[in-house]
């Protein structure tokens, strides 16, 4: 009697598998694009402005030719003959590749060398004479819409001012009838300042353009390789079946690496012209200077209340000050991405979010950064609004949230601003973190504290958040519909290969798809290896961001698995001699209903499908499946800090970071956990200490590491994890959600909240991020809120 | 991330090092740690033409203290060596708290504290420290040797009064008379930042009686700051919390801090009579050293 | 090992040939090497381009990511080496001394990553120590070099000696379990003590 296979043991879901990836990584065998020559490879530097605004008057680089080992200087105007000195962004706008007009920001490309070496190369760089004119600065969207503001974007006909776009969602007067019926209007206003998802690798390519053949080869670090490939392919004009686009193993993407930047199309250019391979790497100041920032978005926000605690009704007016180019990588349909999604978690009957997009004189981006496009944003301001909502009712923070919970039996649930939301426990959610943290002795402690002049605060954070973007008929980026796919090949011997559109960036793939693939077939998942990333080779995807992965790539892998499974369940007929309605399924194998000692391996299937096939069969035991999800998914969360203030120096320190995460269906509860730690150490990071900003005269300050700030591992605070509330997706084909933002998203509202409650009675409302120790102090020393909006206060 | 070209030697002697910076030409820099000089130098705010690496020099890596108390602190002495000297722990308290949280522990394998100093960043943590002590400078020429008390030694934002040609071999820190007190506190954001506020207080007792006391400021101004005035209302008498409150609000005046990204001036202020409270009501050298918004 | 240069002519421009290249001896992961360099040429860059060992990564222009961390020793120093951002010195600096990358951290077995894995690499993947990989060269080197000082850290000892490697991913604290856990193996392995006592 053969014996039923352990899933957790072979590798399936749940099993907390050791990774793949790592074996190559511990050894210093990664594969990065830096690590990759080619023969006859040139090197490319970028020459930046030194100016946020500026006009060009002449650029002169006739010293650059002349150094040993330049092979080719280009300039904006060398690129528009060519009409490549603008491309189209992932917004409908464009965006400057090299300057010709003007620059619009501080770190702007200029023009780029390409040499023997990088060295020569920034030689040459510098030997570059550029003569600009400077022009008045904007560096926050007040500045943007004033009177006499100088247009940024006068190359584009029809813009005779900053503003990008108006959007707005939800019932207007509705939600002024509901103000009118308030009994407390609670008001906030807070900046989330402009941040950087900065990881360690910076971005870059290896353009390849073979004359021989053709063939465009680009290497290059991106999390979305395919829609890299239609973006060439329109920008250089060049047939999509000609370019290949690989992503090597990338050192961390989180949103830096979708958009298509400046440095990549020049490489491209510049291997095309020179017809060798052409490597750009750029270094972290041109990473953190011109690269996909995150957030810098203004809210305005009211909430009409009823005595009692009941949410009424939700005004939020948003600024989002998106640089000197829109270029958005998120879906089309969204100006301000899902910024909408606020709120989702709570019952409340009717809401208008308005929001305005300007331009500025700093680099583009806005969406990035571990936020699910703009989620972060969402939950940010949801859970500081609700906070000081609590607050000005006098109601306790965990009591105020439970109230306004969407209940449990009410799913299917759909939010005023017009999300589905399918399923949720969030009071079981609330209520595990509460116990974990210790609520009511904590609070205790926190009055005998405050007693004896100690500032001790806790601050709560809930969320559920939509991940898995996203169905074909609301999502899409520019056009292309947002499904995933997975292609899966069965071996003879019964070993199997699996390719996905997905791209991962240490959210190990390699490990987890085929976990899902052990499930579905019970192979053993060590039997099965994972590729991403080769355009050649993978199905076309959107590639890996906004935790997308699981909900979409994550179900294509379990769908195709199941055609897989479909058609060797005719195969173990046919081996078995029965017909198909007599064959039942357990892992790994296919058994005789009456007679269950009767049955064949999933491997005896595989072989038979090379070898033993019955009449009419096509050979083989390969399929390719295409997964539009048919909504998002809905993780949800309860982070829950406690902290302690140093009322003499601002400083403050954390004590406990409670986290209750529900992401459905864990596929590999390591692996979650992983991403749960690493959004939650941004989290702090952003309320602690990291920003970027800029001065009057648009300087970036948070340029290098010296400014911009990571936590590293003596600040950063130990986390509890919580992982017993498990609501799977009703819809996902293996029940699991998304997860890897959800702690990025949630977390920065705890760290904040719980040092604003520990300000309690001081009458502080709100210290914008990151609650650095000098605007702690300002705070409680001078009773007054903290703005840290741009640009930087001076002595001037 | 690459520096331009620039002229390299790596003599064995001292004597082979200054007569190469004598020849040298116009641009010349000594290379020590270079934790300083080459991030400087790969973003080209620094291009010298001539590098001298003293590395290769032997018997410079000491530190110790002389018979009667002196301490010598040679060219090569790293950082990290500093951190974990026994004898900076038994017998130095202010520097003894400043090691730890000089840049991050990579950086401290390579750094000097002679490097430093020659570096003269306005925000470098070891001038606050030698300030306090009294410290001087020794450096060695074609002329010979000559020692610099290290409030001459600094004369702006990355410049000091070393000739061209001349080396500094050796920072000297004067032998205590009475019992040594005091520490170092850094206000930085996380480790290797740099300081927002840093305060070095350096006291000298006999019995009650503090018999000598320096006060230096980091980060509050173009360069370091001696605040000779609070270290005066300490001398001559006891520790008493009306005495540390005068030198803690001297201490604030001669701050010049300026309102930028890191803070309002008056937080600063704030900061530099706050920590100057704080190591003195502890006196004790043995307490952490860094405030840290962790 | 040869390094082949462009051969730009008597007539060349300005600075090609005014620098002399060095010639350098070092010792890398056991190996003997010599090389010539440009003076400015940065000891990542001889790593990684020189000698082809990319295990050591470059993240950051400012000393600070710690990426690039590999382990110098000084002729006459003992133990392995001090853990130093190989971006911030220069590759003639490392003429007479001995260097240890990631590559070499493998126990045994011929050439450099193959062989048998030192504890701290299996502590990574064990503890999932690395999620991008980018920056846990340079984890494992800080902390091999901890460990070779103190084989019994505190989880604050840890977190002290890695406090100059930046990491993006992981939140740190799987790294911390990580060098712990290898900490422990090591003791484990470790011979006896002189008087016979268990470690």
């Amino acid at each position: 009697m053969t014996q039923a296979l352990d899933e957790i043991k072979i590798g399936g879901l749940g099993a907390s598998r050791k990774r793949v990836e790592d074996d190559r990584f511990i050894r210093g065998k990664g594969n990065y694009t830096d690590d990759i020559a080619l023969p006859g490879m040139l090197h490319m530097e970028i020459l930046r402005s030194p100016l946020a605004h500026a006009r060009i008057k002449s650029i002169d680089a006739s010293k650059a030719w002349e150094i040993p080992g330049v092979h080719l200087v280009l300039t904006g105007d060398m690129m528009a003959t060519r009409n490549l000195a603008w491309m189209p962004t992932l917004s409908y706008d464009t965006q400057a590749v090299l300057a010709t007009d003007k620059v619009r920001f501080q770190g702007q490309e200029v023009a780029c060398v390409i040499a023997d070496d990088p060295y020569i190369a920034k030689d040459a760089c510098e030997a570059i004479d550029v003569d600009y004119e400077p022009l008045p600065v904007i560096v926050n969207p007040a500045q943007a819409v004033a009177d006499g503001a100088p247009v940024i974007r006068d190359d584009k006909e029809n813009q005779a001012d900053n503003v990008i776009y108006h959007w707005e969602v939800g019932d207007a007067a509705g939600t002024d009838r509901a103000f009118e019926q308030a009994d407390v209007i609670s008001k906030l206003k807070l900046h989330y300042p402009r941040s950087h998802p900065s990881p360690i690798e910076c971005c870059g390519s290896i353009a390849d353009f073979n004359r021989a053949t053709s063939k465009l080869t680009v290497y290059m670090t991106t999390q979305a390789p395919h829609i890299i490939r239609a973006a060439v392919a329109l920008v250089a004009e060049l047939p999509e079946h000609m370019i290949r686009i690989i992503s090597p193993d990338i050192g961390g993407g989180f949103g830096n690496k979708v958009p298509v930047y400046p440095g990549y199309v020049c490489s491209i250019l510049a291997s095309i012209l020179l017809e060798r391979p052409v490597k750009w790497i750029e270094d972290k100041t041109g990473n953190l200077i011109s690269t996909g920032f995150a957030r810098d978005i203004y809210l305005d926000g009211e909430m009409a209340l009823r005595r009692d605690g009941k949410i009424l009704g939700v005004r939020m007016h948003c600024d989002a000050d998106h640089g000197a180019f829109f270029s958005d990588a998120q879906p089309s349909k969204f100006k301000i991405g899902l910024l909408h999604s606020a709120f989702a978690a709570y019952d409340i009957p009717v809401a208008h979010l308005m929001a305005r997009g300007t331009y500025s004189n700093k680099a583009p981006g806005g969406v990035a950064y571990r936020c699910s496009f703009r989620v972060t944003e969402a939950m940010f301001f949801q859970e500081r609004m609700v906070q000081a909502a609590a607050d000005d009712l006098g109601m306790d923070q965990a009591e105020f949230r439970r109230m306004n919970f969407v209940r449990d039996e009410d799913f299917p649930h759909r939010t005023p601003f017009g999300f589905l939301l399918d399923s949720g426990q969030y009071r079981k959610c609330l209520d595990v973190g509460l116990k974990a943290v210790g609520y009511a002795d904590f609070r205790r402690q926190q009055e005998e504290a405050r007693a004896r002049g100690r500032l001790l605060g806790i601050g709560i954070s809930t969320m559920t958040e939509p991940l898995g973007a996203g169905n074909s008929r609301e999502y899409d980026i520019l056009g292309i519909k947002m499904f995933d796919s997975a292609e899966l090949k069965v071996h003879m011997t019964g070993k199997a290969i699996v390719r996905t559109g997905a791209r991962t960036q240490g959210q190990g793939h390699e490990t987890t798809w085929a976990q899902i693939v052990s499930h579905e077939l019970g192979i053993p998942a060590q039997d099965v290896v994972v590729e991403e990333g080769d355009t050649d080779t993978a199905p076309f995807g959107m590639g890996t961001y906004a935790s997308r992965s699981t909900p979409v790539a994550g179900a294509a892998v379990a769908m195709v698995s199941r055609k897989i499974r479909a058609k060797a369940r005719k195969l173990a007929a046919h081996l078995l001699e029965v017909s198909e309605e007599d064959v039942e399924w357990e892992l790994g194998r296919f058994y005789v209903r009456s007679a269950p000692d009767r049955g064949v391996t999933i491997q005896e299937c595989a072989m038979a499908a090379y070898s033993n096939m019955p009449d009419g069969m096509e050979p083989g035991l390969e399929n390719t499946a295409y997964y539009d999800p048919p909504n998002l998914t809905w993780p949800f969360a309860c982070y829950i800090v406690t902290v302690e203030v140093d009322p003499v120096t601002g400083v403050w320190d954390v004590l406990t970071t409670v986290a209750v995460d529900d992401c459905g269906v864990r596929i590999n509860p390591m692996i979650v956990e992983g991403q749960i730690m690493g959004g939650l150490t941004e989290a702090y990071a952003m309320a602690n200490m990291q920003f970027i900003t800029f001065d009057a005269e648009g300087n970036c300050v948070g340029s290098n590491y010296m400014d911009y700030l990571l936590p590293t591992a003596w600040e950063t605070p130990g986390f509890e994890l919580h992982s017993e509330v498990v609501t799977p997706c009703p819809h996902h084909p293996i029940g699991a959600k998304g997860i890897g933002e959800c702690a990025a998203v949630g977390g920065p509202a705890a760290f904040v909240n719980a040092v604003i409650d520990a300000l309690s009675g001081t009458g502080v409302r709100n210290i914008d991020m990151p609650l650095l120790p000098d605007r702690v102090w300002e705070a409680l020393t001078h009773h007054r809120d903290v703005s840290g909006a741009p640009p930087v206060r001076s002595d001037d | 991330m690459y520096p331009s070209r620039f002229r390299y030697e790596a003599p064995s002697s001292l004597d082979e090092a200054i007569g190469l910076l004598h020849t040298g030409g116009d641009y010349a820099k000594v290379l020590a740690g270079g934790q300083s000089l080459v991030p400087l130098m790969k973003l080209r705010f620094a291009s010298p033409d001539l590098i001298v690496d003293i590395n290769n020099v032997p018997g410079l890596d000491y530190h110790r203290a002389d018979a009667d108390g002196t301490l010598r602190v040679g060219a090569l002495c790293r950082h990290a060596d500093l951190e974990r000297s026994a004898l900076l722990k038994s017998s130095q308290p202010t520097m003894a708290a400043a090691a730890p949280v000089i840049a991050d522990p990579i950086v401290r394998n390579r750094g000097t504290l002679v490097g430093s100093l020659c570096h003269a960043d306005p925000q470098g943590d070891w001038a606050s420290v030698v300030m306090a002590l009294g410290g001087s400078i020794v450096a060695r020429g074609p002329g010979g040797r000559r020692t610099i008390p290290i409030a001459d030694f600094v004369t702006g934002p990355f410049q000091n009064v070393l000739d061209p040609d001349e080396i500094a071999v050796e920072a000297v820190i004067p032998p205590a008379q009475g019992t040594r007190a005091g520490g170092y506190l850094k206000l930085e954001r996380r480790v290797g930042d740099f300081a927002t506020v840093g305060v070095a207080v350096a006291l000298e007792t006999s019995g009650e009686t503090v018999t000598r006391a320096g006060i230096a400021l980091t980060g509050v101004g173009g360069s370091t700051i001696a605040a000779a005035a609070a270290a005066a209302a300490l001398v001559g008498g006891p520790l008493t919390a009306d005495r540390i409150g005068l030198a803690a609000d001297f201490a604030a005046e001669a701050a010049q801090p300026r309102t930028d990204h890191r803070g309002s001036a008056e937080y600063k202020r704030h900061m530099v009579r706050t920590f100057v409270t704080r190591i003195l009501g502890r006196a004790q050298p043995t307490e952490p050293a860094t405030e840290r918004a962790a | 090992m040869t390094i082949v240069y462009e051969d730009l002519g008597d007539e060349a421009g300005a600075g090609a040939s005014d620098v002399p290249m060095r010639r350098i001896r070092f010792t890398v992961n056991g190996q003997k090497k010599i090389a010539e360099v440009e003076p400015r040429l940065l000891l990542s860059h001889l790593i990684r381009r020189g000698l082809g060992l990319t295990g050591t990564h470059m993240g950051c222009d400012t000393t600070n990511c710690g990426a690039c961390t590999v382990l110098v020793k000084g002729a006459g120093e003992a133990g392995a080496g001090r853990p130093v951002k190989s971006c911030t010195m220069l590759a003639v600096q490392v003429d007479g001394r001995e260097i240890s990358t990631v590559e070499g951290l493998a126990m045994k077995g011929a050439g450099e990553g193959g062989g048998e894995l030192h504890p701290l690499q299996e502590g990574f993947k064990e503890e999932h120590g690395l999620q991008c990989g980018f920056c846990t060269p340079g984890m494992m080197m800080a902390a091999k070099a901890l460990l070779d000082e103190n084989p019994d850290p505190t989880e604050e000892d840890v977190r002290w000696a890695l406090s100059g490697n930046l990491c993006r991913c992981t939140g740190y604290q799987n790294i911390v379990k990580s060098v712990l856990w290898a900490a422990a193996k090591l003791r484990a392995q470790a011979p006896a003590s002189e008087d016979g006592s268990q470690p």
